[in-house]
């Protein structure tokens, strides 16, 4: 593995472990901005352009401004005052170690049926439309579909309630 | 160790602590933003096995992964939607404080 993988896992997984760890909202958003964009360079160094750029968009242009929206909405910059872990927390802890330790044990044990380091698969933007909308037309129609029902059905969750409804 | 496996492994330990946040945090966005690390730690794992495997021209991993992200786009949406009209409901977003199912 080359020094450049290990610099961006590192940077991957520090800020995950951030956005979990720290007690400002704000914070924790900024971090996993930047857990979102190490895991964009992660797919540019698999030489998955689109996929990169995709997440770049769609994570740090989209869903970083969404999360930052509903913390200033919800006042989640105020600290509470009782500590911000649940009070299960160690059994929470310890149901992500085991998980953790299972996925581990299962790569780490396994013997690689592939070959080691295969060529750079050649494969363009262009080859990603035209499957796109050759063999994955329906799943796109889909998902088409299903993004248009969720923004209408964000806006419905969101609205204000009707005076006299509580 | 193969270059798969310390993907693997990167995508395994990420979504280990995307799960903790999900399961530790009371904050209910807090706990989106770990579901939202869980999701991309599995389209990881797809662009490795993409990347890695026998037949990257067919484009499924990598497929895979872009309806995944767009799903994931989706549900971040309508779960934010959903935190917001909590607290508008019950004033926090605690959810510990959480605990009446009917208002």
């Amino acid at each position: 593995m080359t020094p450049v993988f290990y610099i961006i896992a590192a940077l991957t997984i520090a800020g995950g472990l951030a956005a979990v760890l720290l007690k400002n909202l704000v914070h924790a958003a900024l971090a996993v901005t930047v857990a979102f964009g190490g895991l964009a360079l992660l797919f540019l160094s698999l030489d998955a352009q689109f996929a990169g750029f995709a997440q770049i968009l769609v994570y740090i242009g989209a869903v970083a401004i969404l999360i930052v929206f509903a913390i200033l909405l919800t006042r989640g910059s105020d600290l509470p005052q009782d500590g911000v872990f649940s009070h299960t927390w160690l059994i929470g802890l310890m149901i992500a170690a085991g998980v953790f330790s299972v996925l581990a044990w299962a790569v780490l044990r396994s013997v690689p049926a592939l070959p080691h380091e295969t060529a750079v698969p050649a494969v363009t933007v262009h080859d990603i439309g035209v499957a796109l909308v050759g063999r994955y037309v329906l799943p796109l129609e889909i998902l088409a579909l299903l993004l248009t029902a969720a923004t209408i059905g964000a806006v419905i969750v969101a609205m204000h309630e009707k005076d006299g409804a509580q | 160790m193969t270059p798969l496996a310390a993907y693997l492994l990167v995508a395994a330990l990420l979504f280990a602590i995307g799960l903790a946040g999900a399961l530790v945090r009371r904050n209910a966005i807090l706990v989106l933003i770990g579901i939202e690390l869980m999701l991309n730690s599995a389209n990881l794992n797809f662009i490795a096995f993409w990347r890695y495997g026998p037949h990257p021209e067919a484009l499924t991993g990598m497929m895979f992964a872009i309806f995944s992200i767009a799903v994931a786009a989706a549900e971040a949406a309508v779960g934010l939607g959903l935190v917001i009209a909590i607290y508008r409901h019950a004033q926090t977003t605690d959810l510990d404080k959480m605990n009446r199912m009917k208002g």
